[in-house]
Parts: structure tokens; C-alpha cells; sequence
């Protein structure tokens, strides 16, 4: 029952659902700090929901351990966003929100197919968004049970998209709700029900008969042994994950960008021997002490050079007001994958700083990244990307552009190749670098001297530092 | 033909100001004993902490819903101490105040908002109705429980009356026009308690009437009065006084208690969105408990030690709240079939049937059908 605990005298208090069928809040306003007294009822923070925005006050007393979601995210109803040391005197107590937590499972599964962000209209205020996550309990597998999940029926055949008739079956909700669960296509089956209606004992014996649903009922995984008499269960061959939070972002991002901006990629190899020795070389200056120096380093270094020098490639396509935007700063975009999912916070001003604070604000960004503290403002205004994808051990990709902006560069592994060099071959550093780019804004010539602006200063990144200034 | 409103200033029946002065009014004598009136007192404090525990519950996803009757404590305690014990009182939801005149528990009414009961009371224990969510459809209860009444012959002044709460909204509503048309054709023993906070929901009262609502009873042909409904003193003598009309068999009577909703509409609503804030400044300096506290003070009825007691204990009411809200139990889903029908049914018990199978058919579900 008591989710809220999570050790000794420490409680989490979980969002609730502060207006009647709401399903997350936005963080507007932290009360309270991590270390501070707070009593029962005090308030610590003011949050938005489509309804309003309102303050909630503190279910425990205690000391503030920690603060879980930052200010400005959007979470879920039901995750907890504050935990407080009660010093073990509340330890039996929860605060789980008891409505809040629940009101989403009750939800029509049938409105996960809704589509888009239009506020459903409700009694009081002022409507709240679909398309928000909803979760419903997953049916158990194995004998004995009616109603296993086995994985819908192809979208297809279930929606007459493939061009036969819809005939019209009569089936309560609950009924479709079943055959949905069984993978029974309803027009299949055999109605017995009064005035031709299907009942629940057809779907379940047209689920005997044709193992429409996966006929491997039984999975290995599954503890049961047997199929049960009255239906296959199966936790299913697919799994089914709601989109929602990074993922649901990064989806509407990619798609705006790649239905919007005409992507180019080039390609470049280059022979990065001498830019890791600098790397090596740099670590050991004073200036880089306690610093991660890393070969994104000089490509974050190399890419705002070039910047510099063909700031064209650092804009912005405004279609309403049909002008480019040339931006006379870099917000220097790192795409991050972190548990939460895909993440891209820019180093503001990065133009403007020294390489040893560029590289300060390059680890910074990555640690937040990876603690998922990254907050809205640290992912918005960006104006170029790098996205490391050398990490995941790959040479080259074509990466889509951060939406609004024009170009973004991928960094393949750096690998042992052999590599001509000075009229031999040799064992040399070697790596893919790949440029998208907005074709709208940047054509082949601007999109060129870049990418190759960014491989003569890996080349030779210290005599091209001289060189270029 | 232009419309004729207002004949005069509407008379505000007032026996405490806001500035806690006590003026005699020469239809409401009010006879009370300096401990009846902190017992007032203690009434609006404790009422008022009621309410702001539950609102804090809400905050914390310990309840579903809660509608604050913050600024409308001296109506609901003014009206529901006037009530006598063989008296029956039909509130729609917000009426925290009259419950607890009534003798109905805190836990019990936040049980209804956590979702953990249809009802939460027996009616009959308190002489006071369930809540009712449809707007105005309590006056037609209340109209038809008169007339029975009436027709028991359980008047006089050992005898019923009842009193329906509703707000200025409800005053728009067939139902509540029904109720009077009816109680003024049969003379029932009813008392029409209408608090007027000034809006339903988001809609101010300019745009439900062109006449202070209690000037509407005369034409359905029974009397109406606005009282002060910051004022508990006029609030209860205003009531004790329609309420004697009625057990006397005077027919019923249109009470409209002035008042102002200080809070939102329900936890659900956000009145930022459609009210000045320079309207809600202009109620606090009209606060309920503030004028009865300058009252008693200045009169020497009540001491520090007394306020401080109040206090306390309202602190104890709000821990008391927090501990059993939190411990009411969940009803298990199948118990909703047994409050359909009184006596067993076939249909019922065919669909208990089926949606317990339905519930054994999830993971991690108990035997009984609970989660």
C-alpha cells in the first residue's frame, strides 16, 4: 500500500491529481530547498495543471532530502517529486496519492487512439489535454484466466484501412474490449448474443478455435505451464509501450524537422593521430585540472571555428517571416542519451568561451544530462548540434537537424585504420565526421567548407588554432 | 417597456457589523447567552479548520475533490445551530458547516470526496440529507419531505420544519423554481436557505437575475429577506425566525444569506481566472470569525485564554482529520453492487457475477475481487 517509503524515515511525496481526471502538472515554483525544516501543510511548491495553478502544501514534517523534479518539467501524476526526511516519526504514514495516482487507470483505454493535444471538456475548469499517458493494469497470464493479453490485430484488418468493407458488428465495450485483448477480429466471429450482438462466450470460443492471437499461448518465460481452457495466455509477442515524456518529444521534434527542413549529409574521414595526441597534451596544462578533456572537446572547438567563418551555417529558416536568421552567437547543442531518452542542452554563448570553460560547461552539461536533471530552458535556443555518436562505437550517420536549426554534425569513433600518410601506409587515428544540413538555407559549397573547415582543424588542430586564430 | 428592478436599496437584515458592533434589529430579537455565542465562535474556527485541512487533503491527493466554504462559515453555522434536533436539513455539497452543526463526523464528509463512499452518513441519524451534486434538486426534495410532514400532521411547535441549501446558481434552475411553486401552493413547511457567494463557478450573480434573489419569493407568493451572511448572529436569528413560521404553519420562506465564496469554486477551479482581486480584499475586511472575535473581546465575553483554547483546539481537529482521512478504508469494487437495490436482484447479482471474474481475471488480483 504504501508506495511513498523508500528507507528508513524517508517519504516521497508523489503528484497528485489536484482536478479531477488530470494526468501530469508542470513544476512552476519550488517553496522549499533540499535541508530545510518543512512542517504538514506548509507550502513547497506551486504547480500548473491545464486546470490551474495551484500551491501544494506538504504532507509530512521533516527535513527536505531532496527535491526530485526540477522546476519547469512536466511530470506525471503519481511521481514523486519531493522526498522528506521525517526522521522515522511519520514512518507508517503515506501520502499516496490516493485519488491522483489512480484517476488515470480509470480512463477509457479506448482514448490512448485519440490523437493530438485538444483539452477534453469536463464539468469545472478549463479541460485537460489527451494524448497524455495512461496506464491500465496489465492482465495476468497463465491458466484459469478469460482475458490474456495477446498483441492487437494488425492496425490493417482491425480498421478496414486495407480497403474491405467495414460491416457492422454490434458488441458491447466491454466485448470489443476483449476480442481487442484476444487479437479477435469481431467481424470473424459468430454472433449468438441477442439480435445478433457478439457475446464475451464468442470471442472466447473464436479465440478457441482460431489462434488468431499467437498460437505460442504459453511463452517460455511464463511460470504456468499449461494453456488455459478458456483463452491463450501469453503476456504476448509484442510489447506495447505508451509514448509519452523524451521519447513522445523526440518523435514530434524529428518529424517537424524532417518533414520541414530538405537534409543534406556529407561525409568526411579524417585522420585525427595528432588532435588526440593535443588531447593528451592538454590534459596535463593546469588550465584543464579537474576537467574532462575529451575528443568532443576539440570538435565542439573545431565546429565553432568554422562557425566563425562561414556564420551562415549558424541560422535559422523563420518561414512567417520568410527571412534567415544568421545568428551572431552559438548555443552550442550536445545530444545526450540518457535513461530518460534522447536529450539536447546547448552550452549558451559557447562562441564566446575560452576553451577551458568551454570544456567545464561540456562536462556540466553532460553530468546534468545524465542525472536527467536537464531542464526545458538548458534544451531550448539552441543554434548547431554535435551529436558524439562515436560513443556507440558507428563511424558515420545521417543525423536529422535539432528542429530550427541548420546544421548538425556527427562524430564517428575514432579507430586504428590504415591511413596514407606522408607517401605510406600507416596505422593512423582515423574518423567519420557527418554533416546535415537545412538545404533550404545552406547549399553544397557552405555545407562543404564547413565540414571541411571542422577536418583540417582536427587534422592539425594546434598549427590551424595559430593559423585561424 | 423598460424592466422595473430595483424599487428601493435592498435591506440587508445585519445585527453584527464588520467592525463587530452589535445593533438591535426589531424583527429579530435575538435571545443568547454570552456562552452560546463563543460556542458560535468556537463553531466558525473549527468549521474553518475543517475546511482548510481538506483542502490541504486534496492538495496531497488524499481526496478527490473538495468545495471550500471558506467565507461562508457564519451562514452555515447561523442557519444549521438555529435548527432543532427533530428539524431536517437537505444540503447540496458545500455545506461543511451545517454537517457539522448536525453532529456529522469530518471523516464521514471527507469519506464522500475521497471517493470511498456514495453517501457517507444515515440521514436520519443527523436530520441531515446526503449531499446532492445536482444543482437544485435537494429544494424538490426538501419541498415533497415538508409536505409530508404536513401531511404526518408533525407540526407546531413541538413539530419538523426543513431548510434546503442551495446556492445563488441553483437559483437559475427549474428545479429549484419547481420547489417553489410547490411549497408555496401547498403551504409546505419548508425554509429556502440560498447562500448568494456571488457566482456560480465562473458566472457572477449580474448575470442570473435582475433582482436581488430574495425579492423572487414574492412573486412565487411566500416571503424572502436577505440577511448578512457574514453575520452569524443575524444568520441565526433570521433562521430560528423561519423556521418557527414554518413549524407553525406558516408556509415557507425565502432566506438569501449574502455572503461571498472566499476560496475557488472546488479544487478543481481557479477563480484567478475570472474574478478581481480587489473584489476578494473587499470581503476579508467583511470575515465572519473577525467581526464575532472584535465582538466578543470588546464586550468582555471572551478572553485570550478562550481564543487560544479555540485554537488549539481547531489544531487538534486538523491532526485529528489528517490521521482519519488518511485511514479510511477503500471499498472493494464489488460492493457497489449491494447499495443498487435493497432487496436482492438477478440482474444485480448476474453482473456481480460477471465483474468479479472480470477482476480475478488481472494480475495481483485478491480472491474477493479487491486490487
Amino acid at each position: 500500500m504504501n508506495q511513498n517509503m523508500t528507507q528508513q524515515g524517508v517519504q516521497q511525496f508523489r503528484l497528485p491529481d489536484v482536478g479531477e481526471g488530470l494526468t501530469e502538472a508542470e513544476i512552476l515554483t519550488w517553496h522549499v530547498a533540499p535541508g530545510d525544516t518543512v512542517e504538514v501543510n506548509q507550502v513547497i511548491c506551486e504547480i500548473e495543471t491545464a486546470k490551474a495553478a495551484v500551491e501544494l502544501p506538504c504532507p509530512f514534517s521533516g527535513t527536505v532530502a531532496e527535491l526530485l523534479v526540477e522546476a519547469g518539467a512536466t511530470v506525471d501524476v503519481g511521481t514523486p517529486i519531493i522526498a522528506v526526511d521525517t526522521g522515522g516519526a511519520e514512518a507508517t504514514q503515506a501520502a499516496e496519492p490516493k485519488a491522483g495516482a489512480e484517476a488515470p487507470a480509470r480512463q477509457e483505454d479506448d482514448k490512448t487512439e485519440e490523437a493530438g493535444e485538444e483539452r477534453q471538456p469536463v464539468l469545472v475548469g478549463y479541460g485537460v489535454k489527451s494524448g497524455a499517458t495512461r496506464r491500465r493494469a496489465r492482465r495476468r497470464p497463465g491458466p484459469g484466466r478469460s482475458a490474456p493479453t495477446a498483441p492487437p490485430p494488425p492496425p490493417a484488418g482491425a480498421n478496414g484501412a486495407d480497403g474491405q468493407a467495414r460491416t457492422l458488428v454490434l458488441a458491447k465495450p466491454p466485448v470489443r474490449k476483449l476480442a481487442k485483448d484476444l487479437g479477435v477480429d469481431l467481424r470473424a466471429v459468430t454472433p449468438t448474443g441477442p439480435g445478433g450482438t457478439v457475446t464475451r462466450e464468442d470471442v472466447q470460443r473464436h479465440g478457441r478455435a482460431t489462434p488468431s492471437a499467437p498460437p505460442a499461448a504459453v511463452p517460455a518465460e511464463a511460470p504456468e505451464p499449461a494453456a488455459a481452457p478458456t483463452g491463450a495466455g501469453s503476456e504476448g509477442r509484442e510489447e506495447r509501450i505508451p509514448i509519452k515524456g523524451v521519447r513522445k518529444h523526440t518523435a514530434a521534434a524529428m518529424v517537424t524537422s524532417a518533414f520541414t527542413a530538405p537534409h543534406v549529409t556529407e561525409f568526411l574521414q579524417v585522420d585525427v593521430t595528432r588532435m588526440m595526441k593535443s588531447v593528451r597534451r592538454l590534459r596535463e596544462r593546469p588550465e584543464f585540472a579537474g576537467v574532462k578533456v575529451s575528443p568532443l572537446l576539440l570538435v565542439a572547438r573545431a565546429l565553432l571555428t568554422a562557425v566563425r567563418r562561414h556564420p551562415g551555417i549558424n541560422a535559422s529558416w523563420d518561414e512567417e517571416a520568410q527571412e534567415i536568421v544568421v545568428k551572431r552567437y552559438v548555443n552550442l547543442g550536445i545530444a545526450a542519451a540518457t535513461e530518460r531518452g534522447l536529450v539536447v542542452p546547448n552550452i549558451k554563448d559557447a562562441h564566446a568561451k575560452p576553451l577551458p570553460e568551454l570544456a567545464r560547461a561540456l562536462q556540466e552539461l553532460t553530468e546534468t544530462a545524465r542525472a536527467g536533471r536537464t531542464t526545458p530552458a538548458d534544451m531550448s535556443g539552441g543554434t548547431i548540434t554535435i551529436t558524439n555518436v562515436g560513443v556507440f562505437g558507428v563511424d558515420a550517420g545521417t543525423p536529422i537537424l535539432n528542429p530550427g536549426e541548420a546544421a548538425i554534425l556527427a562524430f564517428g569513433q575514432i579507430r586504428d585504420m590504415p591511413w596514407a600518410h606522408k607517401g605510406k601506409v600507416k596505422v593512423r587515428k582515423v574518423t567519420t565526421l557527418s554533416l546535415s544540413f537545412d538545404h533550404r538555407l545552406v547549399d553544397g559549397e557552405l555545407g562543404s567548407k564547413v565540414l571541411r573547415d571542422v577536418g583540417t582543424m582536427l587534422e592539425n588542430p594546434e598549427e590551424v588554432a595559430l593559423a585561424w586564430g | 417597456m423598460p424592466v422595473t428592478t430595483s424599487h428601493e436599496e435592498p435591506e440587508l437584515i445585519q445585527l453584527l457589523t464588520p467592525e463587530g458592533e452589535f445593533k438591535e434589529h426589531p424583527d429579530y430579537p435575538l435571545d443568547i447567552s454570552a456562552e452560546e455565542m463563543r460556542g458560535l465562535y468556537r463553531d466558525l474556527a473549527l468549521v474553518r479548520r475543517l475546511d482548510t485541512e481538506a483542502v490541504a487533503l486534496q492538495r496531497q491527493g488524499e481526496l478527490g475533490l473538495w468545495a471550500s466554504l471558506l467565507g461562508q462559515e457564519a451562514a452555515q453555522v447561523g442557519s444549521g445551530r438555529a435548527l432543532r434536533p427533530n428539524d431536517m436539513a437537505f444540503p447540496s455539497y458545500r455545506e461543511h458547516g451545517v454537517a457539522w452543526c448536525r453532529g456529522v463526523a469530518p471523516k464521514d464528509l471527507l469519506a464522500l470526496f475521497r471517493g470511498v463512499t456514495n453517501g457517507g452518513w444515515n440521514p436520519d441519524d443527523h436530520g441531515f440529507h446526503l449531499y446532492t451534486i445536482v444543482i437544485g434538486t435537494q429544494a424538490l426534495h426538501a419541498t415533497g419531505y415538508a409536505m409530508g410532514i404536513q401531511r404526518d400532521g408533525a407540526l407546531g411547535e413541538d413539530g419538523s420544519a426543513v431548510i434546503v441549501y442551495f446556492g445563488d446558481g441553483a437559483t437559475s434552475q427549474g428545479d429549484t423554481n419547481e420547489a417553489f411553486v410547490y411549497a408555496a401552493v401547498n403551504n409546505a413547511p419548508v425554509v429556502f436557505f440560498c447562500q448568494n457567494n456571488q457566482w456560480a463557478i465562473s458566472e457572477p450573480l449580474e448575470r442570473q437575475s435582475r433582482v436581488p434573489l430574495y425579492r423572487r419569493a414574492e412573486g412565487f407568493g411566500f416571503p424572502g429577506v436577505r440577511v448578512d451572511g457574514n453575520d452569524v448572529l443575524a444568520c441565526l436569528a433570521v433562521t430560528r425566525a423561519a423556521l418557527h413560521n414554518a413549524r407553525e404553519g406558516q408556509g415557507p420562506s425565502l432566506i438569501e444569506a449574502f455572503t461571498y465564496r472566499m476560496g475557488a469554486h472546488t479544487t478543481s477551479d481557479d477563480p484567478t481566472r475570472y474574478r478581481m482581486s480587489a473584489e476578494l480584499e473587499e470581503w476579508k475586511a467583511k470575515d465572519p470569525l473577525l467581526r464575532l472575535h472584535t465582538f466578543l473581546t470588546r464586550n468582555g465575553l471572551a478572553d485570550e485564554a478562550f481564543f487560544a483554547a479555540v485554537e488549539e483546539e481547531a489544531g487538534r481537529l486538523g491532526e485529528r482529520i489528517r490521521t482519519e482521512c488518511r485511514a479510511l478504508p477503500d471499498p472493494a469494487p464489488l460492493d457497489i453492487f449491494h447499495e443498487v437495490y435493497a432487496e436482492p436482484h438477478h440482474h444485480i447479482d448476474r453482473q456481480r457475477a460477471e465483474f468479479a471474474d472480470y477482476l480475478a481475471s488481472f494480475e495481483g488480483a485478491d480472491a474477493e475481487g479487491g486490487r
